[in-house]
């Protein structure tokens, strides 16, 4: 067992030394690497609780941020800065001085679904860590942050520069404006990119589905008239057109789907309601699809605001584009390996998150998971401990084989 | 310079690698001891953090120990799990009998513990943070002549910008601070007496006598001052602390048990003249379905003496067998 400090004779020699490396090799030592990473429990979980005490709904992540970059910059990554939308990103520089011809950034969110007004109190138990935020995506963060103390701890050095980024308004509203704004200014030329989620261990992403997310917003005067078509009020004229849109018909194949996700309307039982509101995201293997989608909604709108005179409005606030790399690309092949050499059975779905980012610039990125996770979205959401050591295992393993030139 | 301006800090003055230099040059070691009853919730991350950043990425902490009551939940296990020394309470100097109480925690932990500096941290700190331990023993590795450091907390609710009062809670304030600033004026200027971390020095704390129960600050204060002097203490404030606030009738116990100490301190320091004997018993009501209803809360101050005076502490110090 690796206690503490470099240890010859493991996965630092074999991926150090030339004579000794392969993917093969590689895949070969990550079994390892849990048991070596239980030694740093302490500060993954340090970090872990630290973050998400600091609440970060999208677009108040300022102080979440703030912490994250001193974090960066007391474990080990330099040059650590926040940009004008509030990204956070370090580097590590790879063994090469600066000439090194891989560059690959790692990313996590910063910000989380949670209102400020949360008690965001941590508890960290034997098993497991609980509070709200700690899958999504405080863990993920943490091990971002805690990534250059990983790599000392192991005695890794990598040959390509590793960049770090915590970055901002991810989630809903926020559209990936941060992930976005980064990759669109980045100095580096980007070579992979690696998304790093708290949940779920096993999860693969390499695709992004098409989506858009939006809201309607549903109005009827204060004083209104009970003779008109349409007497029940706003959350009678939403309830008209969410019976119609449940109507489109969706195709199996492209797989699509129309979620409802949130309705906020009223005041009173006995209130006529003035005002009322649905979120709703449209997401579709084709980009086609989600447009003619749209189009439906629009007319239904339309048709719907012109019986009752609601002010009906339709904001879309979040769109992702179909696409990603190839199941048999050679990324998304050596992360299958890896996963499989520790025991997971990867389970594939499409990502609407950072990973859409990559992909429109055209980024050869994958997402994983690094642990199992319960009540999520809830207060006391939780994330196991000991299959994190698996979870940061994977993404070490996905990282070397990325350094490796084995991902080409 | 008046004390307040020249010995009151802010965690932010301190950097830890620079304190993890002072404290290899000094050559002292450094002791964390939190004490507990029953808080399996917040131990867990206390240890993480404290652990994390004060004894494995700076050596600024040599132990961190739990000190325990005498715990119904998982306390003592979940600290043990998560790497802490961990000594039930009654188990220490078994000689000298147990009380239950924070100061018997504290008391005994001045046995137990090695460290020439010993912090208390309290175990219900819900936003535990380095700056509680780094903060606190930043004055006494900058400056040998300070001896006892204690927190103190900002508590805002909201802010407008404006000048606001800042101070202790509801008994520092309703009785604490009238008291001290009629009797020893001098200690007012700490801005939380009633704080529950601080860092003291051993030659300091094996001298004090610690009540067991309610007080323990109180009669620190007092004796500390009377003994070495304003110069002795600093504070340092260590921004928000969340906690659960207790309710006002466990609030009146407190006071009455702080009372106590506090007026033998000033009875056996002759402030004032001979005290009759004090009663022990402090009525509170109860209304129950519009009936006034009394109980009666016996509340008595058990003292440990100083610790140098325990014979099996000056065996294991190589004490003299005379006070040094």
């Amino acid at each position: 067992m690796w206690s503490s400090g470099r240890v010859p004779g493991t996965l630092a020699d074999s991926v150090n030394q030339p004579n000794v490396t392969g993917f093969e090799s590689i895949v070969q030592r990550v079994g390892e690497l849990p048991e070596a990473l239980r030694g740093l429990q302490d500060v993954l979980l340090a970090n872990l609780a630290m973050i998400a005490e600091i609440p970060a709904p999208t677009f108040a992540e300022a102080a979440r941020a703030a912490f994250v970059q001193e974090r960066f910059a007391e474990l080990g990554y330099s040059e650590c800065s926040m940009d004008e939308v509030g990204n956070v990103a370090g580097v590590l520089p790879g063994s090469e001085n600066g000439t090194a011809d891989r560059n690959i950034l790692l990313v996590a969110h910063t910000d989380t679904p949670v209102a400020a007004t949360v008690d965001h109190t941590v508890m960290v138990q034997p098993e497991r860590v609980i509070g709200p935020s700690v899958a999504e995506n405080s863990l993920g963060l943490a091990v971002v942050a805690s990534l250059p103390a990983v790599l000392e701890r192991l005695g890794l050095t990598l040959r390509s520069t590793v960049l770090g980024l915590a970055c901002s308004r991810g989630l809903g509203r926020g559209n990936l404006e941060g992930v976005r704004f980064f990759l669109d200014h980045a100095k580096l030329p980007l070579q992979f990119g690696l998304c790093v989620e708290g949940v779920q261990l096993g999860r693969l992403s390499y695709t992004s589905i098409g989506m858009i997310r939006g809201e309607i917003t549903c109005e009827v005067p204060e004083e209104y008239d009970w003779s008109r078509f349409g007497a029940g009020g706003a959350i009678s004229t939403l309830n008209d057109i969410i019976t119609r849109m449940l109507e489109i018909p969706t195709p199996d194949r492209p797989r699509t789907a129309i979620v409802l996700g949130r309705i906020d309307g009223g005041t009173s039982a006995s209130t006529i309601a003035t005002r009322a509101a649905l979120q709703f995201e449209v997401r579709s293997e084709s980009g086609a699809t989600v447009r003619q989608l749209l189009q439906n909604i629009h007319e239904i709108i339309e048709e719907v605001s012109s019986q009752t005179g609601a002010d009906i409005g339709l904001h879309i606030f979040a769109r992702r584009r179909p696409g990603g790399i190839a199941f048999t690309h050679p990324l998304v092949r050596r992360t299958r390996r890896v996963m499989q050499s520790l025991a997971l059975t990867p389970r594939l779905s499409p990502s609407t998150s950072e990973l859409s980012a990559f992909i429109d610039q055209g980024v050869p990125a994958v997402t994983v998971g690094l642990t199992s996770g319960e009540a999520l979205g809830q207060r006391n959401e939780a994330v196991r401990i000991a299959p994190i050591y698996t979870g940061l295992a994977q993404l070490l393993g996905i990282v070397l084989a990325m350094d490796g030139g084995y991902c080409e | 310079m008046s004390w307040l301006a020249s010995n009151t800090f802010h965690h932010g003055q301190f950097d830890l690698a620079e304190l993890e230099r002072r404290k290899r040059q000094a050559g002292v070691s450094i002791s964390l001891c939190i004490p507990t009853l029953n808080e399996e919730r917040t131990i867990g991350k206390a240890i993480v953090v404290l652990k994390s950043e004060l004894m494995d990425r700076h050596r600024l902490l040599d132990e961190i120990a739990v000190i325990d009551s005498g715990s119904d939940d998982a306390t003592r296990e979940v600290a043990r799990a998560f790497g802490a020394d961990v000594y039930p309470a009654a188990e220490i100097l078994p000689e000298c009998g147990h009380h239950r109480g924070k100061g018997e925690n504290l008391w005994k932990a001045i046995y137990q513990l090695s460290g020439d500096i010993i912090v208390y941290v309290d175990a219900d700190i819900r936003n535990i943070h380095p700056r509680f331990v780094y903060g606190l023993v930043g004055p006494l590795l900058n400056m040998p002549e300070v001896s006892y450091v204690k927190a103190f907390y900002d508590r805002p609710l909201a802010e407008s910008g404006r000048l606001r009062p800042s101070g202790g809670g509801r008994v520092t304030e309703i009785l604490i601070r009238p008291l001290f600033s009629l009797f020893f004026p001098e200690l007012s200027a700490l801005i939380q007496p009633l704080s529950g971390e601080y860092a003291v020095r051993r030659e300091v704390l094996e001298q004090i006598p610690f009540p067991v129960g309610y007080g323990v600050e109180t009669s620190h204060l007092i004796d500390v001052y009377h003994r070495w002097g304003m110069g002795a203490f600093a504070q340092t404030d260590l921004d928000r602390r969340i906690h659960t606030n207790q309710a006002t009738d466990a609030l009146g116990r407190m006071a009455f048990g702080i009372l106590q100490t506090f007026l033998q301190r000033i009875d056996s320091l002759e402030i004032i003249g001979d005290l009759p004997a004090l009663n022990t018993t402090l009525y509170q009501f109860m209304v129950d379905q519009g009936r006034h209803e009394e109980t009666a809360h016996d509340i008595r101050i058990v003292e440990r003496p100083p610790m140098i005076e325990i014979p099996a502490y000056r065996t294991k110090m190589e004490l003299a067998s005379e006070s040094r």
